[in-house]
């Protein structure tokens, strides 16, 4: 397997751990406190509505751009994604927000459960179903997003799909056999790796695909060729291990009230 | 109205997602670059690093002003 086909891997891989990870405990909050058979069905059907998605949205992207406005299109958009990981990475480091916290999303999703009221239609909890399928479909989308992005990009979609699938497999084993949210996995620890991938790829992408405004209309092209993207990784990871120790001399001291509420933003 | 209202915020909560702030900064960088490839003040090496600097320092000046505010 070539280095950049395992970057794409392993990159799949790990974003779509974190985002499984984030709809499994959704999913085990309606299963334990409301009803099984409803959160499954709207699992189903939110696997069923992503499939629809990842055609229509893959056929639009690899049909419809040129190859430097795809490339600038993709980037941009994995770009941002991975800056706001990388953001919020970067302030839950330096302790100016507070860490991401299974178990703390899973007490919050039961207590939310337990205290809906019961509406059924044709056997099935709509609550339940109904929070099964967002939190199962909003985690999915981000997934698809990755995939086909990174996939199209890297010329290389099967692999990308592949690290998913993995990442998929090995939550889903991992939650069957545990019965619980999987708060043992370092989430804030992967969520900032995750962060710095998408912004170095981003990076990458979105630069060589601005190319579409010149006179060829052809992709930019880095010096070093695939080799700049462990550059742009140090680049990024550096940037945010300075920001680390500086964000917190430059915050404004906060009233303690405002403090808290800002941590759990 | 209700649904395409919906479907709009879902998208925005998505791409723009907690801080604006983020894809403005990204937007901004990309954008700033392309004036200097059309007027061909700079080639291409060079303008790859030069994109590539904009956008750790509009990242880094968002990340400030979001800190600062």
């Amino acid at each position: 397997m070539q280095g950049t086909t395992l970057g794409l891997v392993g990159s799949t891989f790990l974003a779509s751990f974190v985002e499984f990870v984030e709809a499994l405990t959704i999913v085990l909050a309606m299963g334990f406190t409301r009803s099984w058979r409803s959160a499954l069905a709207g699992t189903a059907a939110a696997l069923v509505a992503l499939a629809a998605f990842t055609m229509a949205a893959g056929y639009a992207l690899s049909t419809w751009l040129p190859q430097a406005a795809l490339q600038l299109t993709v980037g941009t958009l994995l770009l941002i994604f991975g800056l706001q990981w990388l953001r919020k990475a970067t302030l839950r480091s330096s302790g100016l927000k507070a860490m991401h916290d299974e178990t703390e999303e899973y007490a919050g999703q039961t207590a939310a459960a337990k205290a809906a009221h019961s509406r059924r239609r044709f056997g099935i909890d709509s609550f339940a179903f109904v929070v099964s399928f967002k939190g199962v479909f909003l985690e999915g989308v981000e997934v698809v997003f990755i995939v086909i992005t990174f996939g199209l990009s890297a010329g290389d979609v099967p692999a990308a799909v592949w690290g998913a699938v993995a990442a998929g497999a090995i939550v889903l084993l991992l939650g069957a056999a545990l019965h619980r949210p999987l708060s043992m996995i370092p989430e804030n620890t992967l969520k900032y790796g995750v962060g710095l991938l998408l912004a170095s790829f981003g990076t990458y992408w979105a630069v060589e695909g601005l190319g579409v405004f010149g006179i060829g209309h052809e992709s930019l092209e880095w010096p070093g060729g695939d080799l700049a993207i462990l550059v742009l990784l140090a680049g990024w990871l550096l940037l945010s291990r300075v920001l680390v120790i500086v964000l917190p001399r430059l915050k404004r001291p906060t009233p303690v009230r405002a403090l808290g509420e800002e941590m759990a933003r | 109205m209700k649904f395409l209202k919906g479907f709009a915020m879902f998208w925005y909560d998505f791409i723009i997602g907690d801080d604006w702030k983020i894809a403005a900064a990204v937007v901004a960088a990309l954008a700033l670059t392309v004036p200097a490839m059309t007027a061909g003040v700079l080639s291409g090496t060079a303008l790859v690093i030069v994109s590539a600097v904009a956008l750790f320092v509009f990242f880094t000046v968002s990340m400030i002003v979001d800190v600062r505010r």
